[in-house]
């Protein structure tokens, strides 16, 4: 954990530059791709641009009163990647048969919405340590998330049971579960990692933390890995069980975590591949893509990721163009396969441009982590990074056979409401620890850390005797 | 739309995205290069005017080797340091069981980073004072400055 020391900055100027660009993306992407329709600037497009460009200017704005030394190329990076994913999901809408129901509106509500509840976490929340009291409800409420797609307002989209009915329409409880188990692992881990870490038996190099040490994360597993196994959905229980073995890995850097953690992996696949028809058929349909029964084979034939790497060769360096190709021909082209869709029209070069993006935002994530002082903020920016991560190489993965297809969203742009507002809280709460990294720290005598008076992380030890703190 | 200028625009885009792409890079230049400045912490000398409050050196240290209880309970009990953290406080599990009842069980810890030592408090009750000051963070502790806990005062010592 070190200190990494840099010249306290606000560059609130830069973030403001950048955003013009990223916007200019945003909105070019989207104009583009309605370039063969009669009119390309109808009210849509202006309504779109302008909010967009609205929202993104309040957010700004914001930044400015309330986080004046947060990471300035956080918010134009997911603001740029927010609208080419809204353009592309515009563009497959428009190659749709005229009857169906088109994506990008509500894609493009689910955005402003997402924003506003970012700009009302930073509002709300104004400095990430407050969540560290939260630890424990943070569980209850991430078991309570995964199990309310069992209970009756589930509903089973696809052999998977993991969204709910709100009404307006599905939610995914899971994906704002990630958020909770986050902040729940980063305040265990930051209260609990010497005792994990120094008390326990020794068995040879392995040092064992002691079972009720381990317990609550082990309870937090299990709740994760258990639902996901009912609910029958492979992407999301590797999110968690990656984001369970990466915080535990950052807090207590023992390699032989990841050691055991690989080796649980490698007993949970092989009994998944035992007893659900569905993983096998993932991983067969993944080794012999190519082969015609597995291709045309419904369900769980290849037909997806082979459609999807049809279109990337289609699309070759440079690509077809944006509105220029054919992506609609593969199936759920605007949420799983987005990635190839954009690799169809924008090439290897654009693909590359979205990917370093991606690593661009992730790595601000784990730079917040190493700058900000305190355990819990640390562990949490990294989790949180690092299922963004996570997600993106599942998917991009994925997508180009590099691993068999599981069914996650890519951050920020594929179709799905949930995955936006989870991601977005993910931005703001990013946004928060960078400027506590980044602020100048605080010289002279030491200021109470938490805002709101002392807290009670520990059980005092038999509650005798107290002194009152002066 | 003609197809020049379709293919224009195309190409025009593709050279946006990386425009976006490297003018991030370029904002972060100085953050993203892991250089000897980065490594070390040192300011430069123009950040060192324009700041002051970086400027100052660290003085020379002398490696703490031993930890001492000086006053309470324990007085005179000494430990060894090694490279593994120290946790301290009343239950039985830590390195150091203090036998004080204004500690909590898991008062504080000390952990190596570098070549010092550091203090951070784990959320006890009657909080953790190093050299008089109550910790909210974890803070580096220099041989001969007294930390506090409940009556307990420990030292590091050469």
């Amino acid at each position: 954990m070190s200190d990494v020391f840099t010249v306290p900055r606000p560059r609130r100027n830069v973030e403001a530059l950048l955003l013009i660009v990223a916007l200019t993306v945003a909105i070019g992407a989207n104009w583009l791709v309605g370039l063969d329709k009669e009119n390309p600037f109808d009210s849509a497009f202006w309504l779109q641009g302008g909010t967009l460009a609205a929202l993104a200017l309040i957010f700004h704005v914001l930044l400015r009163f309330r986080a004046k030394y947060a990471d300035p190329v956080i918010l134009p990076i997911v603001i740029a990647l927010n609208g080419i994913g809204l353009a592309m999901i515009y563009r497959l809408d428009l190659a749709l048969p005229a009857s169906s129901q088109p994506v990008a509106p509500s894609q493009f509500l689910w955005t402003t919405v997402a924003m506003a509840a970012s700009i009302g976490t930073l509002l709300v929340i104004r400095d990430h340590r407050i969540l560290r009291r939260f630890t424990y409800i943070s569980l209850i409420v991430s078991a309570v998330l995964l199990m309310l797609p069992l209970t009756p307002l589930g509903v089973e989209i696809n052999g998977a049971r993991i969204w709910i009915n709100v009404g307006v329409g599905t939610f995914q409880p899971g994906e704002v579960a990630k958020i909770t188990l986050a902040i729940f692992f980063a305040g265990y881990l930051s209260t609990n990692r010497d005792l994990i870490l120094l008390a326990g038996k020794k068995l040879g190099p392995l040092q064992l933390p002691r079972f009720r040490d381990l317990a609550p994360m082990v309870a937090a597993w299990l709740v994760s890995i258990g639902v996901l196994i009912f609910q029958r959905d492979l992407g999301s229980s590797i999110l968690f069980f990656g984001l369970f073995m990466a915080m535990i890995y950052v807090a207590t850097s023992r390699v032989s975590w990841v050691l055991i953690g690989l080796a649980m992996i490698a007993v949970g696949g092989y009994a998944a591949l035992q007893l659900f028809s569905h993983v096998a058929l993932r991983i067969d349909s993944w080794i012999n893509a190519f082969e015609p029964e597995v291709f045309n084979r419904n369900p769980g034939g290849s037909g997806q990721v082979v459609q999807g790497l049809f279109g990337l060769a289609n699309g070759g360096l440079a690509g077809t163009g944006l509105g220029q190709g054919r992506p609609d021909l593969v199936t759920y082209a605007n949420s799983d396969m987005i990635i190839t869709a954009l690799g169809e029209e924008l090439g290897l070069i654009g693909l590359f441009a979205i990917v370093l993006l991606y690593i661009l935002l992730i790595s601000r994530g784990f730079r917040a982590a190493l700058g900000t002082r305190d355990g819990f903020g640390k562990l949490l920016a990294c989790g949180l990074s690092f299922t963004i991560a996570l997600q993106c190489f599942v998917v991009i993965g994925g997508v180009t056979r590099l691993i068999p297809l599981t069914g996650l969203t890519t951050p920020f742009m594929s179709a799905g409401g949930s995955s936006l507002l989870a991601n977005w809280i993910i931005v703001a709460l990013l946004l928060l620890i960078s400027e506590n990294a980044r602020r100048p720290a605080v010289k002279g005598p030491v200021r109470e850390a938490f805002p709101d008076g002392k807290q009670n992380r520990n059980s005092p030890a038999t509650g005798t005797t107290r002194e009152v703190s002066a | 739309m003609s197809d020049l200028t379709v293919t224009l625009l195309r190409y025009g885009f593709l050279l946006l995205i990386w425009i976006l792409v490297l003018s991030v890079v370029s904002a972060l230049r100085r953050d993203l290069v892991v250089g000897r400045r980065n490594r070390t912490g040192a300011p430069s000398a123009r950040q060192a005017r324009r700041h002051p409050e970086l400027a100052e050196e660290p003085p020379a240290r002398a490696q703490a080797r031993r930890l001492v209880v000086t006053e309470g309970p324990l007085k005179g009990t000494s430990l060894d340091l090694a490279s593994s953290p120290i946790l301290l406080g009343r239950a039985q599990e830590a390195t150091l069981v203090l036998e004080d009842d204004y500690a909590s069980g898991r008062h504080a810890r000390l952990f190596p980073q570098g070549s010092r030592w550091f203090i951070e408090d784990l959320g006890s009750t009657n909080g953790t004072y190093l050299g008089g000051n109550q910790l909210t963070r974890a803070l580096p502790v220099e041989p001969g400055v007294p930390i506090r806990i409940g009556k307990t005062v420990i030292e590091l010592r050469p």
